[in-house]
């Protein structure tokens, strides 16, 4: 069978389960709506958070990042796997003890204050929003590929699929879905990655296959061999960097950060019963999420290799059929600047004749690699899965934002539970449609927007929640000022450097040598200081918010 | 430790016990984090470079802790925080019903 028949085969399975569960597991009340009820299991809750956090960005560019990357691409390892630590240790316990629907439920308490939040919604809208255009547009990547539809087409059977289960099912049904999203995600993340590393190393775990020798060179080990191919292209060795140090970390920082933040992560914390299944939650999400992501960077190695040993100084006329292919979708791009006929893939511009979109690395290594047709349309259900997961879990914090915390806790306190029920259906309906538009028409600085994101969780939510759990002094004069102070610096340093002033975007102009992307460190730094250096000059909070907050630090109940 | 622990318990208020409670759950912390930020930040970031002058097998070892070793240490981590938590809670007498 070739590959759009059985991808159309695996599609299929799998849409049909997601919609079979999203039926089974109707919500009926808001609680199940915004929460699941607050019943799902500490390892469906795992399996859910890691499909919820592993987007399109983690299955389908990750890899490919960091296979043009080489060691700098572990900004992304790092930071997207090092901020769970956080979550679990800082954040989950005591937000689940605290015990409500979201986010700004938490800072609008925390801070007794409706400014604040209403800065709260604001900014989870706004990071919702930029995330779940990114994950249409990977929905219509793989549309437009696999099944040779136009991407339009694509979005719009992605978006109705989303729209049936989040409209309908709530929290319950997308922690459902998810659950069976990460089983087929990772089960497709993984097979082309065993299969490949067996035929490069011998060695069916990628994990250890990456650090091996190759099978037709004996002696020489695959890290050593990829950093020769680099270095005789002009490129820098793979596992030596590019970046300044400072920049690294400094990005990290920001991605870790700015994950802690993140409100779709966070409120899947919400659905656990008890402090302890947050806890073990957490370990279950930073399991499942890591065997992609300790996977990834294997995967980054074997596709590289592949890439330069199967088309560098190849004749055009004679290129595999994959690469035609994804000719045909712009995404790799050949121009023959020499005129011989032969394909350059150097690092120097003047003479590189070959462009190769990053995003495309993860599904077309399985056609790189020569595997069975059958693997290849598994990794398209996997991109769908990737990133239909993260869309529903975006969108559900966009619902709950504004038929919870905006009217029901801002606007119309006295709204009866099924008007708020069928307002946050409404609510999902309206996000799904704009999500949509995005992903048909998206907004050419989507990669832009969504470094701002994690920089804008980072100096805003990340800051305001820790301290409201750690630090009994803080009151909202401080917080509010310091989420303030930290928002505006990290976006007016962004918009400078990606919108206004391009051509100053450089390291010699960069404050500290420290790039727009790792700005949010800053700005979270800042955030801080601003806030403990306010609060301390004005009125301490009052003591029903300081035993609210002894209350969330302990998991049992007081009276 | 438990010793030493054991006779307070029974003769502290409870708004004491909860301090306590959590002044050793910010200890946790703050060793955790330290081995967090040494492994990331440390041996994946800030010494890669001296790291990477250590193979280990088909690796340079500050490149397999930056894309590899990290992201292992962290899930001990947690795992280690919930261990000790769940056996504090205990002791604490602090666990929900």
């Amino acid at each position: 069978m070739d590959i759009q028949v059985w991808t159309y085969i695996l599609v299929g399975i799998t849409f049909a389960l997601y919609i079979g569960i999203a039926i089974w597991s109707r919500a009926a009340s808001t609680k199940e709506f915004y929460v699941a009820g607050g019943g799902v299991s500490p390892l469906a809750n795992g399996m859910a958070t890691a499909a919820d956090w592993m987007s399109a960005a983690s299955f389908i560019s990750m890899a490919g990042i960091i296979s043009f990357m080489g060691r700098d691409g572990s900004v992304y390892l790092l930071g997207w796997t090092g901020g769970y630590v956080l979550l679990a240790l800082l954040l989950a316990p005591y937000l689940r003890k605290f015990g409500k629907f979201t986010v700004p439920d938490f800072v609008g308490d925390r801070y007794y204050s409706k400014t604040a939040r209403i800065v709260a919604i604001l900014c989870a809208l706004f990071v919702s929003f930029t995330y779940v255009a990114g994950q249409m547009r990977g929905v219509g990547i793989v549309f437009s590929r696999f099944l040779e539809v136009e991407i339009e087409i694509g979005v719009l059977i992605g978006m109705a699929i989303v729209f049936f289960y989040a409209v309908l099912g709530g929290m319950k049904g997308i922690t459902y879905t998810q659950v069976a999203q990460y089983c087929v995600l990772i089960f497709a993340f993984m097979v082309p990655a065993i299969f490949i590393s067996m035929m490069m190393t011998g060695n069916p775990i990628p994990q250890l296959g990456f650090g091996s020798d190759l099978v037709n060179e004996p002696g020489v080990s695959l890290l050593d061999k990829l950093d020769g191919l680099s270095e005789a292209l002009g490129f820098n060795a793979y596992t030596s960097g590019s970046k300044s140090t400072i920049d690294v970390f400094f990005i990290t920082a920001a991605l870790m950060v700015g994950t802690a933040g993140l409100p779709h992560v966070i409120v899947r914390f919400f659905t656990v019963p008890k402090v302890r299944d947050a806890r073990k939650s957490a370990f279950y999400a930073l399991l499942f999420i890591a065997i992609l992501y300790t996977t990834a960077p294997a995967i980054a190695a074997f596709a590289r290799t592949n890439l330069i040993q199967s088309i560098s100084e190849k004749p055009y006329a004679e290129v595999p059929a994959w690469f035609t292919k994804w000719e045909e979708t712009g995404l790799i791009a050949y121009e023959d600047k020499n005129q011989d006929g032969i394909i350059q893939y150097v690092a120097d511009p003047a003479t590189n004749e070959l462009t190769i979109d990053r995003d495309i690395m993860v599904l077309a290594n399985p056609e790189i690699a020569q595997l069975p047709n059958w693997v290849i349309a598994l990794v398209a259900a996997g991109g769908l899965a990737a990133a239909l997961s993260t869309a529903a879990g975006l969108l559900l914090v966009i619902s709950t934002a504004v038929s919870h915390d905006l009217l029901k806790k801002t606007l119309r306190p006295d709204i009866s539970e099924k008007k708020e029920l069928l307002a946050a259906r409404i609510a999902a309906g309206c996000a799904v449609v704009i999500a949509g538009y995005f992903g048909i028409n998206p907004p050419d600085y989507v990669a832009a927007v969504v470094a701002f994101a994690f920089g804008f969780a980072a100096a805003t939510f990340f800051p305001a929640i820790i301290m409201g759990i750690f630090s009994k002094r803080m009151n909202k004069e401080g917080a509010i000022s310091g989420m303030i102070v930290g928002l505006l610096f990290t976006a007016a340093y962004i918009i400078y450097f990606k919108f206004i002033n391009k051509e100053a975007n450089t390291p010699e102009n960069w404050w500290f040598g420290i790039s727009p992307e790792g700005i949010g460190t800053l700005g979270m730094l800042l955030n801080f200081l601003v806030a403990l250096v306010v609060s301390r000059f004005t009125k301490p909070p009052p003591q029903p918010i300081k035993d609210m907050i002894s209350d969330i630090r302990i998991p049992k109940k007081l009276k | 430790m438990q010793n030493e622990l054991k006779p307070y318990i029974y003769t502290m208020s409870e708004q004491e016990q909860h301090r306590k409670y959590w002044r050793m759950n910010l200890r946790y912390l703050a060793i955790l984090l330290t081995v967090w930020f040494m492994v990331s930040y440390g041996c994946g970031i800030l010494f890669v470079d001296e790291l990477d002058k250590i193979p280990l097998g088909g690796f340079k070892l500050g490149f397999w802790f930056a894309q590899q070793g990290a992201i292992y240490v962290f899930i001990v981590l947690i795992f280690v925080y919930m261990w000790l938590m769940n056996r504090l809670d205990k002791r604490f007498n602090v666990e929900e019903e």
